[in-house]
C-alpha cells in the first residue's frame, strides 16, 4: 500500500533555525530518486539546494514557494511505495492526518496558522555564535518533582550565574555582583545591557534638569497644578538611607555620649605632617587622626568594633576594622569604608581617605565600598557644627561624631588660653554595648586627641 | 587571476592536466615504483572517497548531519601522499582528508558518527595510524609535532628498516596563518623531529584567498626555520606520491622535518555551512575543474591501456554501495546517552568530572521528556 514519507526542512547550516522556500523543483505526482535536488531554499547564509532523501512519488507541497519555514517544519511527503496495494480506506487519511495539522499552507481549512508558525515577526537571522532570538527557545518539560527548579524561582546561590566573560570582566571592573542583577538573556544569561542598566541604576548620574534648574533634587517630581509643592518618589540613595536609618534607629537601642577635648596638640601635629615631605602627595586633615585614635581605641576595645545578629541571637565581633566614613556625595549621603583599616600605616590611612573622599565627590565610588563596615566617623564639623546624636550605620556597634574645630578659652596649665578645642560624640549599640565600654573608647579617642603622643603607647 | 595561487614556481608535475606523463628528473625514480595496480589504487580511493563525500552532502542538506567538509577536488593530493604512506607512519589529518583515511582502512560511514554529533572519535587511531580529526584550525600540528617527538625518542626513527615511521601532518593554508603551525614548525626544527608537514594549499581559507594571508609562496615559509620542503602540484597524483615519499624517506631517516606545498583547489564550500557564491568567481572553479586530479589520473590510465572496463564497474559499485550503506547506517544511529561525553575527558577517573556527570545526571532526569521517560 502507498507510504508516505515526510522531508522536515533540515538544519542547513549551523543553528540555523528557519529557512525561506525559495524554488520547487518537482511538483506532486512527479517521481523522483534520492539525493535528486528538489527545492532551493535560502538560509541566513546561503542558497542551498536541497536533495530528496527518499525515491517514489511526490504526493504534496507542504509549504509554497516564498513562505519561511521553520527547521523541523514538515514540508514534503512523498508517497514511497506507490506501487503498493491501495491501502484500506481510513490508513492514508490517518497517516496524513497530522501533516494536515502541521502545514497550514498545503491544507486550505487549516488556514489559522499554529502558534509555532512565524506569523507576525519578520523574519530574523539566527548565526552561528549569535545565539537565537529571544523566546525562541522551546522549554523541555519538566517534573513536577525537579530537583533543581530551573526559571523565576530560582535559588540563585545553587546555580553558577550565566554571563560571558567580557561580562563578568565588565561587572568586576564596576565593582558588580553578578549574582545581584537580574538576567534578560536567553537561559538567564547575564548581557552585558544588563550589567551596563544596573550599573546605571545603581551608581551616581547627573540627573536630567531643564534648563536653569538648580535645584536636581526636584527633577524625578511633580510639581503641583498650584506649583507650590512638588513631589518626588522616594528612590536610590534616599530610599536606602531612609531605610537604613528607620531600621537602625529602631531597633538598636542608641545611647549617645559627648567629650569635649583640647585638641590643640593635634592641629599641631596636623601642621607638623603638612610639612613632611612623606605627606607631600596626601591632604593632611584633623579627620586623619581622628580616625586613627579611634583605630586604636578600637585596638585596646575590641569588643565595639562589633554586630547584632538578631536572627542567628548572635554577637558577631570582627577582627577586622572597615572604618566608615560618612559622606555628602552628589547624590546624597553615604558611607563607604576604608577596607581593613587597621592594617593601615597613617600615610596610607591617609591616602585611603583621600581616595575615598574623592571618589565620594566625583559620585565614582564602587557599590562594594559601601559594604561591610565595621565602625562609621561622621565628621559633623566640616559644616562647622559642634556635634551631634548619630545613628548607627546598620550592622555596626558605634559611631562617632567630629565636631568642629575653633579656638575656644580653655584651661591650660593653671591658665585660661586659647586652645583648638572639639567635641566629640559616641553613639552605640546598647544591645552589645554597655555605657562604661563606649565611655573607655570615647575617652580612649579623645586622649590621643589631646596628646598624640598616647599614640605611640598604644600603637 | 583573483584568489588564485601567487605563482606556479618550483611546482613538481608529473602528469599534466591532459593527463600526460612529464619528467622530473628529480623525482622520475620515485615516480616509477608506482605498478600499474598502485595507480588504479589510488584511482579507486579517489572515486570512492568522492561517491561517499556526496552521499555525505547530500545527507547534510537532509538534516542528517550537522555539518559535513567535503574533499572534493584535492583528492589528488591526499591519494598521492596516501599510497606514499607505511603502517609504520602515523597520520594527522585535520578534518578533510576522506581519501587518506579510506587508504588507512577506516570504512568511511563510521566518519559520520562524528559528523552526525554522536562522537568525538568514531575510528581507535592506534589501529589504523590514522589520529581523529581535529577542527580546531592547527591546532593538531602541535600535537603532530610531539608525536613525532615521542616516535623519535622511542627509536622508531633511523634504523634503516621497515619499521622506521614518520608523522605526516595534513593542514590548510589557513592554518599556515596560526601561531600554533609557527610554534609547531619551531620545536620540529629544533627537535630534528620526524615529521612531513603537509599544506594543502586549495586557496581560499574559506572566504579568505591566499593571497591575502601569505606576501610569499607558503612552501617559503619553511625557509626561516631551517626546514627543507617542495613544492607540488596537488591535483597530480603520481607527483604527490613522489614527493610526498621524497620527504617521509627524508623524514624516517632521522634527518628531520619536511614541508610540502601542495596546490590544489577547494570545489566545494569550505564546510556545508559556508556558501562560496559569495566570495569566489565561477571562472576560477572552471579553470580548475579541467585539472581535475580523477580526471588527469583516468586519462593517464588510458594512455597506457591500464584501465580495464570490469575495474571501472568494480570501484563504481563499491562507491555505490558505501554511498547506501552510509544513508542506511546514518538514520539507523540511535544516539548515545547525552552522559557519555563525560567517558573520554581523561583517561583515569577524576573528581571534577564524576561531579559533573552526578549533576548533569540529576538534572537530565528532571526532564519529563528524556529517553526513558519516553
Amino acid at each position: 500500500m502507498p507510504t508516505f514519507e515526510i522531508f522536515n526542512l533540515p538544519d542547513a547550516g549551523e543553528g540555523l533555525t528557519e529557512a525561506d522556500i525559495v524554488t520547487w523543483r518537482i511538483a506532486p505526482g512527479d517521481v523522483i530518486e534520492v539525493n535528486q535536488p528538489i527545492l532551493e531554499i535560502e538560509t541566513a547564509k546561503s542558497l542551498v539546494e536541497l536533495p530528496s532523501p527518499f525515491a517514489g512519488v511526490v504526493s504534496r507541497l507542504l509549504v509554497p514557494e516564498g513562505e519561511t519555514a521553520e527547521v523541523g517544519q514538515p514540508i514534503l511527503e512523498v508517497d514511497v511505495d506507490p506501487d503498493g496495494e491501495p491501502a484500506p480506506d481510513a490508513a492514508p487519511a490517518a497517516d496524513a492526518a497530522p501533516v494536515a495539522d502541521a502545514a497550514p499552507a498545503a491544507a486550505p481549512e487549516a488556514h489559522a496558522a499554529p502558534a509555532s508558525a512565524p506569523a507576525e515577526e519578520a523574519p530574523e537571522p539566527v548565526l552561528v555564535g549569535y545565539g537565537v532570538k529571544a523566546g525562541k527557545a522551546h522549554l523541555r518539560p519538566r517534573r513536577a518533582d525537579a530537583l533543581e527548579p530551573v526559571g523565576g524561582e530560582q535559588d540563585v546561590s545553587s546555580y553558577p550565574v550565566l554571563a560571558k566573560p567580557p561580562v563578568r570582566r565588565l561587572a568586576r571592573d564596576l565593582g558588580i555582583d553578578l549574582t545581584t542583577i537580574t538576567p534578560t538573556g536567553p537561559g538567564g544569561l547575564v548581557t552585558r545591557e544588563d550589567v551596563e542598566s544596573h550599573a546605571k541604576a545603581t551608581s551616581a548620574q547627573t540627573l536630567a534638569t531643564f534648563p536653569g534648574d538648580d535645584q536636581p533634587w526636584l527633577a524625578t517630581g511633580t510639581t503641583t497644578n498650584d506649583g507650590r509643592s512638588t513631589r518626588v518618589p522616594v528612590r536610590s540613595v534616599r530610599k536606602r538611607t531612609a531605610e537604613a536609618m528607620v531600621q537602625s534607629a529602631f531597633t538598636a537601642p542608641h545611647v549617645t555620649e559627648f567629650l569635649t577635648v583640647d585638641a590643640t596638640e593635634t592641629m599641631n601635629l596636623v601642621a607638623r605632617l603638612k610639612q613632611d615631605k612623606e605627606f607631600a602627595e596626601v591632604r593632611v586633615t584633623p579627620l586623619l587622626i581622628v580616625a586613627k585614635a579611634l583605630l586604636l581605641a578600637v585596638k585596646r576595645h575590641p569588643e565595639v568594633n562589633a554586630a547584632w545578629d538578631d536572627a542567628a541571637q548572635e554577637i558577631v565581633y570582627k577582627h577586622y576594622v572597615n572604618m566608615g566614613i560618612a559622606a555628602s556625595t552628589p547624590r546624597g549621603l553615604v558611607v563607604p569604608n576604608i577596607k581593613d583599616a587597621h592594617r593601615l600605616p597613617l600615610k596610607e590611612l591617609a591616602v585611603e581617605l583621600q581616595n575615598l573622599t574623592l571618589e565620594a565627590r566625583n559620585g565614582t565610588l564602587p557599590p562594594k565600598a559601601m559594604s561591610d563596615g565595621t565602625i562609621t566617623i561622621t565628621n559633623v564639623g566640616a559644616l562647622g557644627i559642634d556635634t551631634g546624636t548619630p545613628i548607627l550605620n546598620p550592622g555596626e556597634a558605634a559611631i562617632l561624631a567630629f565636631g568642629t574645630m575653633r579656638q575656644q578659652p580653655w584651661v591650660h596649665n593653671g591658665e585660661i588660653v586659647p586652645r583648638y578645642v572639639t567635641q566629640l560624640a559616641l553613639s552605640f549599640d546598647h544591645r552589645l554595648v554597655d555605657g562604661e565600654l563606649g565611655a573607655r573608647v570615647l575617652s580612649d579617642v579623645g586622649r590621643v586627641l589631646t596628646d598624640p603622643s598616647q599614640g605611640f603607647v598604644w600603637a | 587571476m583573483a584568489g588564485g595561487p601567487l605563482d606556479t614556481e618550483g611546482l613538481v608535475t608529473l602528469l599534466d592536466h591532459h593527463g600526460r606523463r612529464q619528467s622530473d628528473e628529480r623525482f622520475d625514480d620515485l615516480a616509477s615504483r608506482l605498478a600499474p595496480s598502485d595507480l588504479r589504487d589510488m584511482y579507486r580511493a579517489m572515486v570512492v572517497t568522492r561517491a561517499f563525500d556526496d552521499a555525505a552532502m547530500a545527507l547534510q542538506r537532509q538534516g542528517e548531519l550537522g555539518l559535513w567538509v567535503q574533499s572534493l577536488g584535492q583528492e589528488g593530493i591526499q591519494a598521492g601522499s596516501g599510497k606514499a604512506l607505511r603502517a609504520s607512519d602515523y597520520v594527522f589529518p585535520s578534518y578533510r582528508e576522506h581519501v587518506v583515511a579510506y587508504q588507512r582502512g577506516l570504512d568511511l560511514p563510521q566518519m559520520l558518527r562524528l559528523f552526525r554529533g554522536l562522537e568525538h572519535g568514531p575510528w581507535d587511531p592506534s589501529e589504523i595510524g590514522f589520529h581523529l580529526y581535529t577542527l580546531v584550525i592547527g591546532a593538531h600540528t602541535l600535537h603532530a609535532t610531539g608525536y613525532a617527538m615521542g616516535m623519535d625518542r622511542d627509536g622508531r626513527v633511523g634504523s634503516g628498516t621497515e619499521d622506521d615511521g614518520a608523522v605526516i601532518c595534513y593542514l590548510g593554508d589557513g592554518a599556515t596563518s596560526q601561531g600554533d603551525f609557527n610554534e609547531a614548525l619551531t620545536f620540529a626544527a629544533v627537535t630534528n623531529a620526524p615529521i612531513v608537514f603537509l599544506i594543502q594549499n586549495n586557496q581560499w581559507a574559506i572566504s579568505e584567498p591566499t593571497t591575502r594571508q601569505s606576501r610569499i609562496p607558503l612552501v617559503h615559509r619553511a625557509d626561516g626555520f631551517g626546514i627543507p620542503s617542495m613544492r607540488v602540484d596537488g591535483n597530480d597524483p603520481i607527483a604527490g606520491y613522489a614527493v610526498t615519499s621524497w620527504a617521509l624517506e627524508h623524514a624516517r631517516s632521522g634527518n628531520g622535518p619536511v614541508l610540502i606545498e601542495a596546490l590544489t583547489y577547494r570545489m566545494g564550500a569550505h564546510t556545508s555551512s559556508d556558501d562560496p557564491t559569495k566570495y569566489r568567481e565561477r571562472a576560477q572553479e572552471d579553470y580548475w575543474r579541467e585539472r581535475d586530479p580523477i580526471a588527469r589520473l583516468e586519462s593517464y590510465l588510458t594512455e597506457i591501456g591500464e584501465f580495464p572496463e570490469e575495474f571501472v564497474a568494480e570501484i563504481e559499485a563499491e562507491g555505490k554501495e558505501m554511498a547506501e550503506r552510509a544513508r542506511t547506517l546514518v538514520r539507523s544511529w540511535p544516539a548515545p546517552p547525552a552522559t557519555s561525553m563525560f567517558d573520554h575527558v581523561y583517561a583515569h577517573p577524576h573528581a571534577a568530572v564524576e561531579t559533573e556527570r552526578e549533576w548533569f545526571e540529576r538534572y537530565e532526569s528532571s526532564f519529563t521528556d528524556t529517553e526513558a521517560a519516553r
